[in-house]
């Protein structure tokens, strides 16, 4: 829920960092928040227990810089990852303009990845907002461990596509992240499928961070226009 | 409706509220009044300039709200139409406007709860009226901004992100 403010010409966007618990949702925010300028950044705000999981959300409002004569602030937030926390992660989600879904590349957390990809599309339906329309990006988080698995078999898992039924929007479209894949492509049987943009990342150190966030931000403003 | 409904406000929405925030002020002696959405975002603010991170403040009261809902949910409640939390010098006072905006009053002992929750009463109905006329003007679509689909717009995207 995009809120633009004519009298201060300020465009505010939210923005949710979703996924399995201990996936690197609040190392996305942290890294941003130990890069970006102070002069651009807000306070960071944590609800998190006393083994800093996060309990209710992580909070982050950086702004962008002027588009249009338009001051851009995006509101970052993340969600408790585990399952338990199911009541105060819908909340958070409330009003969303765009998500990332930062996915524990780990081979053990692929069910969890699952059941989190999931939980996100029923808690979204549950608003009445379809995933398949916002801006949405999957990050394939802790690339750098050893038993990480391929790329092939999360996208399979996590990000198999969904169906375009707009005769608009049926044209291919290159994914520019991986050289030879399509975000937009017809299938040999005819159906047209969309994917979410994917980022590979190390959060921890901060590999692959920013250009997710470009990713979704330009999407969410692109939305605007 | 594809993703979640936006609104916007223009230049003279923002001057009615904030001329009826305005008065309420007056008429209460509260020490600020804050407007936020629902989804953590600040709206509007009269009164003192508060000496903490508004937006921190936007994006915690949005969830305090929401968190509340849902305890009332639980006991059976549609909702807490308002909610107060007492301090040993300051307080708060948070009434729902149309479900959609939360209009928080930060006081002292200058003045009394009684005082601040009668005439936040009144002006949450001014203020959901206000309000009803902007969103069913607005509707549910993503406002678009004039100029933003340009490509001109795109190459300041671009160049935001050191494209």
């Amino acid at each position: 829920m995009s809120m633009i403010n004519y009298a201060s010409r300020e465009i505010n966007c939210k923005l949710v960092y979703y996924g399995p618990g201990l996936g690197g949702k609040t190392t996305n925010l942290e890294h941003v928040y130990g890069k970006v300028s102070p002069n651009t950044r807000g306070k960071m705000i944590s609800l998190a227990t006393e083994t800093e999981r996060t309990l209710f959300f992580d909070f982050l409002p950086v702004d962008l810089g002027t588009i249009r004569g338009f001051k851009t602030r995006f509101h970052l937030y993340t969600v408790p990852g585990q399952v338990y926390y199911n009541a105060s992660r819908k909340l958070i989600l409330k009003g969303v303009d765009g998500i990332v879904f930062v996915a524990d590349s780990q081979l053990e957390r692929m069910e969890a990845n699952i059941e989190s990809m999931q939980n996100l599309y029923d808690n979204m339906a549950e608003y009445g907002y379809d995933l398949t329309k916002i801006p949405f990006v999957v990050q394939y988080n802790k690339r750098d461990l050893p038993n990480a698995s391929p790329i092939k078999d999360l996208q399979d898992a996590l990000n198999p596509g969904w169906q375009v039924a707009d005769a608009a929007r049926q044209q291919v479209l290159p994914d520019a992240n991986w050289p030879g894949e399509f975000l937009v492509k017809q299938l040999p049987t005819g159906e047209w499928v969309e994917r979410a943009p994917t980022h590979e990342a190390v959060a921890v150190q901060g590999d692959g961070v920013f250009e997710t966030l470009k990713t979704v931000s330009k999407l969410v403003l692109k939305t605007l226009g | 409706m594809p993703g979640a409904s936006s609104w916007s406000f223009r230049e003279e929405d923002f001057k009615r509220i904030t001329a009826l925030l305005g008065g309420l002020l007056r008429e209460t002696n509260v020490r600020s009044l804050l407007l936020v959405d629902r989804a953590g975002q600040i709206v509007a603010n009269v009164g003192e300039a508060p000496q903490f991170d508004t937006q921190a403040f936007a994006s915690l009261t949005a969830a305090d709200f929401s968190a509340n809902d849902q305890l009332a949910k639980m006991i059976g409640e549609h909702e807490f139409s308002s909610l107060f939390h007492q301090g040993e010098k300051e307080s708060m006072y948070l009434a729902d406007v149309a479900r959609r905006v939360i209009l928080v009053a930060l006081f002292d002992s200058r003045t009394t709860l009684g005082l601040v929750r009668l005439k936040v009463k009144s002006a949450v109905e001014e203020l959901t009226q206000l309000f009803e006329e902007m969103f069913n003007r607005a509707g549910t679509e993503t406002p678009k901004i004039e100029g933003f689909g340009s490509k001109e717009a795109e190459d300041e995207i671009d160049k935001l992100f050191g494209d």
